[in-house]
């Protein structure tokens, strides 16, 4: 009843090729782009802004980085906080460099050399495949962090090894606030989200889905492994790399290597699987509950008020949500975005299923 | 299905629920001090100690006081897990907490500390990164706000030194000498190796660099290389966690005489070489505060705190080299608030008025003996200029059971260390864009 | 040359550290097709317990026996919980539920035994053999502990084999592990095969986590160790024993004379990526491993 696509008739190809088909679905987005870019910002303190949605908006960007290249294209990686490395690492050092050029073409500067690294530890996965594939991307991922620790050169041999965000303006605004931040962040994931969504409906996702489905099968009708699988790593890089240098501008503002450890490469990878492999709406899930889930689990007793020591807290919260993975993952393998999916067959019909 | 809606949307609703962290109202005299803690993860077993000492510290002032001049001193703790974006979350939700807002931060984390100096730098809340974070900050013109208090990496490599050359008999016999170094391939690790090298350039010294990636399970081909080839005579160990017993047993495995081994402060701990064993008896490492429980302050904690049943930890890991740390922590923090309230009045502080309180803090040995730390630590005097305070640095040995004292308080070459912050600031003020405050 | 010998050895007993552990994730994967992250997890579940219960005063053996209890309660409790709920889903969810399983584990040996260091001293030796002076010219030093733990990984490896072709469980795992459709149609029973190399799986996490344990002490760090041992599977295969073992003592060995030899030529510490690296580059010439079974793609 609610969801109903009955009567709503598309009547060129245009409309029928259109993003969001569905009157209810352009009315969603456009509800959900009008909480995010005037109710939020309206309303957040900057203890929300600061540790949830910005953290929350770069991070989904990352999964969806990593889902291009694992869900869409099926090559599972785990060198995700590498890229991400490269990605702050290279903003730094153009920002640093050309104090003025605007941030949004640092930004895509560094995108597109991490795509490039991207590109070059994609190569193996021409010949290796599965879990031998994500194990060689851990390859790229120690490799990486080791080589910006190593050479004083990328961080413009700061005696402490860290870099730090200098002031952004861009045409004159300074962002310096929680607000602003969370503006140029949400623009930024907005548009590279909206471009991801088309590509991945264009000639090019086909490929890497068909790819994924088969390789052999794909190469047959025609699409070539290496630009099929180069140019997954390239786009995935892209992204991962971006949000990459987001969190270290925007978000922490000052970062050591160490911070796009191993242990970021797992998260995103979790965000992805949580939220639906292959699903740009997955991607934002995932993000959303795999940051918040833990935040939540935190302050939850303190809320009920209860006194338990944090190390207890913690020690439970791992408990709490590895078994809430776990949970999820029987209730529904194909992660929390398939949910959405179901719920949107059931409203087709709801109040009247029968 | 309705199972699967019903978990989710209770899920959803939870996580909605979440920003209404309570604020419990405080009371109107109470002073809201933070504490950023790592009791899990990695690095639990170095975290937790430290959070003790801190806590039990502040409750012994509680109890033993009533506060600092009436004003009661409530300590909340935030798990971090060594994690900076955890860091910066907890940062975000205490700051504004308690009647007057937080009182200072001390992050426990380098990375954290990172991270929060420009956002603490706003709020104007200061940062106390007692023994690690950035050195630079010692310089107070461009960092306001970040207090790297008693001493930093820089000057204990110069003590280090100062001690190695006392060994050998002067710094004329360091000519020729090999000394090693065995650091956390991070930024943390490699903070000493600039100075290492020019001061080798100047005592003509052979330095030569052994980086072991983290979490440094695993080195024996570090340690071969160290004690099978090149055999130096010293090793001077810059390690954290997992890797710094890993490093004792291997010397110990390659038969490196544990005596010529010198870590820095954050590899000098029971719990890095109670691992180690027998193979860790004679090992040394520079510290700047003192160990064991034979101290009048840890008495008054032990009396007033554990006695009392609200003791954090255990009654007999009082002494331990990282409680005392906290607990150290947690001194220099109250002496701030204490020299603040002499200008701003008996009551409960802002941050701004605490960082007043930092940047006057004067420790003479005076007032360290009237607080319980007689020979605990050196004087300290904390200046606008200088956030570091040039506190002595002292050498302590394991003697198979505790740690012992095996040199006197060493000065570190402040003529050395100083330019090298000045520039290390001034390179930052550039990046940022800050203009240095004039501190006359 | 001496020198030589001894990175070589002590390489080559490293690598046998790491064949432990990634023992327990080749009778995983070869039995179910699972991924089974939660292997360092259970290293360090194991060891935790072993340690707790000789810190309470039981005596070592008995310890043992009870550690080796509750791993098989766990390994129950697993199958039971998880795993028989996602029977036939992608190895991708398997994977990720196998994470939920190492943050579970993780969280709740921690609440039981609390996060200090724990030392483990069970009477292991500690000191470095010294030999070789008069052959070489120079002495060699190796390591005790190491040497035992390549004595029990040895004997831990001949027992499994045996295990593997000489008794009915064992010939029925090989069969699951050949094709799981076949082995239930003759009648062997899947879950419980599963259970059994869980259980399996946990001893030899034990094993580890008594090793791993004498030589760092027990600590959340344990858990780690599994992360030296993602080289070792890829080199050797995920589906080979033999393969875990060799590829333990090339990767131990390779990183060992890399950081040796070419370490002060493009800068230290870089074992880690470089055991990666030798995985990978074999991959290239071998997709499947060392031992691995021979990727057959149809369409």
């Amino acid at each position: 009843m609610l969801y109903r696509e009955a009567g709503q008739f598309k009547t060129s190809y245009a409309a029928d090729q259109a993003i969001f088909p569905l009157a209810q679905d352009r009315i969603g987005m456009a509800i959900i782009l009008a909480v995010a870019f005037i109710a939020i910002p309206a309303v957040a303190n900057e203890y929300w802004l600061q540790t949830i949605m910005i953290p929350f908006l770069i991070l989904s960007l990352a999964a969806l980085g990593l889902n291009v290249l694992t869900g869409y294209a099926g090559q599972l990686s785990l060198g995700t906080g590498g890229f991400m490395a490269v990605g702050a690492f290279a903003a730094y050092k153009f920002a640093t460099a050309f104090p003025e050029m605007n941030i949004i073409v640092v930004f895509l500067i560094s995108g597109l050399i991490s795509a490039a690294v991207g590109i070059v530890f994609g190569v193996p996965s021409l010949r290796i495949k599965g879990f031998y594939l994500a194990v060689a991307t851990l390859a790229a991922q120690f490799f990486l962090l080791w080589l910006l620790v190593k050479y004083p050169w990328f961080y413009n041999y700061d005696p402490s090894g860290v870099i730090s965000a200098p002031p952004i303006d861009i045409f004159g605004f300074a962002i310096d606030t929680a607000v602003s931040k969370y503006m140029l962040t949400l623009i930024i994931v907005s548009v590279l989200a909206l471009a991801t969504k088309n590509l991945v409906r264009s000639h090019i996702g086909r490929g890497w889905m068909a790819i994924r489905d088969m390789d052999i099968a794909a190469e047959i009708i025609g699409f070539r492994p290496l630009t099929t699988k180069l140019s997954a790593f390239a786009v995935s890089s892209f992204l991962v790399g971006v949000a990459g240098a987001m969190y270290a501008f925007l978000y922490l503002g000052s970062v050591e290597a160490a911070a796009f450890d191993i242990t970021t490469s797992f998260n995103i990878l979790f965000m992805v699987i949580v939220g639906g492999l292959g699903s740009v709406l997955g991607s934002f899930i995932g993000a959303a509950f795999i940051l918040t889930l833990p935040i939540f689990l935190d302050n939850f007793p303190r809320m009920l008020g209860f006194e338990i020591s944090v190390e207890t807290v913690t020690h439970l919260q791992f408990m709490i949500f590895g078994a809430l993975i776990i949970f999820f993952l029987i209730v529904e393998p194909h992660g929390l975005a398939r949910l959405w999916t179901i719920t949107k067959e059931k409203l087709r019909a709801w109040p009247f299923p029968y | 299905m309705s199972f699967k809606k019903l978990a989710l949307a209770l899920t959803g609703a939870a996580l909605l629920a979440a920003p209404a962290v309570s604020s419990a109202v405080a009371a109107e005299n109470e002073q809201f001090i933070p504490s950023l803690v790592y009791r899990t993860g990695p690095y639990s077993p170095n975290g937790t100690p430290v959070a003790n000492g801190f806590a039990d510290y502040f409750n012994m002032l509680n109890a033993r006081d009533g506060g600092i001049n009436g004003v009661k001193l409530v300590v909340e703790e935030c798990e971090t897990g060594y994690n900076t974006a955890k860091g910066v979350e907890c940062y975000e939700r205490l700051k504004g907490k308690g009647p007057t807002g937080a009182t200072a931060f001390n992050p426990m984390s380098t990375g954290i500390t990172y991270a929060l100096i420009e956002k603490a730098t706003a709020d104007k809340i200061p940062i106390i990164s007692m023994g690690y974070g950035r050195t630079a900050a010692g310089d107070g013109r461009v960092f306001p706000y970040v207090f790297p208090l008693v001493t930093t990496y820089w000057d204990d490599a110069t003590a280090i030194i100062k001690y190695i050359a006392g060994q050998e008999g002067g710094y004329d016999k360091l000519k020729g000498k090999k000394i090693a170094l065995v650091f956390h391939n991070s930024a943390y690790g490699k903070e000493p190796i600039p100075i290492l090298k020019k001061m080798a350039a100047k005592y003509g010294y052979k330095f030569s660099e052994f980086p072991v990636q983290h979490p440094g399970l695993e080195q024996k081909a570090t340690w071969l290389q160290i004690g099978r080839r090149l055999k130096p005579d010293w090793v001077i160990l810059w390690g954290w966690g997992v890797m710094n017993s890993t490093a004792i047993k291997e010397a110990a495995a390659v038969r490196f005489p544990r005596d010529r081994m010198v870590g820095v402060w954050w590899s000098g701990a029971e719990q890095d070489v109670l691992p180690a064993g027998k193979g860790a008896t004679g090992y040394t490492a520079s510290t700047f505060h003192g160990a064991g429980a034979d101290y009048a302050f840890l008495k008054d904690i032990k009396k007033y705190v554990y006695d009392a049943g609200n003791g954090k930890g255990k009654k007999e890991n009082v002494g331990q080299v990282l409680y005392n740390r906290g607990a150290l922590n947690a001194m220099l923090e109250a002496e701030a608030i204490r020299t603040a309230q002499e200008k701003f009045g008996k009551r409960p502080l802002t941050g701004e008025e605490v960082q007043w309180g930092l940047e006057n803090l004067n420790l003479t040995a005076e007032r360290i003996k009237e607080i319980g730390f007689e020979g605990f630590i050196a004087p300290l005097k904390i200046s606008c200029r200088d956030h570091v305070g040039g506190g002595k640095i002292r050498i302590q040995k394991w003697d198979g059971k505790k740690w012992v004292w095996a040199s006197e308080w060493l000065e570190s070459d402040r003529s050395m260390v100083r330019p090298m912050i000045e520039e290390a600031a001034a390179q930052y003020a550039k990046e940022k864009g800050i203009t240095p405050r004039d501190c006359k | 040359m001496a020198f030589f010998l001894e990175v070589l050895t002590g390489g080559l007993l490293t690598g046998v550290l790491y064949s432990l552990v990634a023992l327990g994730f080749v009778l995983i994967f070869k039995a179910s097709g699972v991924f089974n992250f939660a292997q360092g997890a259970m290293v360090l579940f194991a060891a935790l317990f072993f340690v707790g219960f000789i810190d309470l005063g039981v005596p070592v053996v008995l310890s043992a026996i009870l550690t080796i209890a509750v791993m098989i309660l766990l390994a129950y409790l697993i199958e039971r919980l998880v795993l028989s709920h996602l029977v036939n889903q992608e190895a991708i969810s398997l994977f990720m539920a196998t994470i939920g399983i190492s943050y579970f584990l993780d969280g709740f040996g921690q609440t039981i035994w609390g996060s200090d260091i724990r030392r483990l001293d069970i009477g292991l030796p500690q000191d470095a053999f010294v030999f070789g002076a008069s052959v070489l010219g120079d002495d060699i030093f190796v390591n005790e502990l190491d040497v035992v733990a390549a004595v029990v990984a040895g004997a831990l490896v001949a027992v499994l084999a045996v295990f593997f072709s000489k008794t009915k469980i064992g010939r029925a795992l090989r069969a699951v592990a050949d094709d799981h459709q076949a082995a239930m149609s003759v009648g062997i029973p899947l879950r419980s095969i599963w259970m059994i190399v869980w259980a399996v799986a946990g001893i030899v996490g034990l094993v580890a986590g008594i090793m791993w344990g004498a030589k760092l002490g027990v600590q959340f760090s344990l858990s780690l160790v599994a992360l030296k041992a993602l080289p070792v599977l890829i080199l050797g295969g995920f589906t080979s024993v033999p393969g875990a073992i060799v590829g333990g003592l090339m990767i131990g060995a390779g990183e060992k004379l890399a950081e040796v030899y070419l370490g002060p030529v493009i800068g230290g510490a870089i074992e880690d990526w470089f055991a990666y690296m030798l995985a990978m580059i074999f991959l290239l010439f071998r997709p499947q491993g060392l031992f691995g079974e021979k990727i057959i793609e149809r369409i």
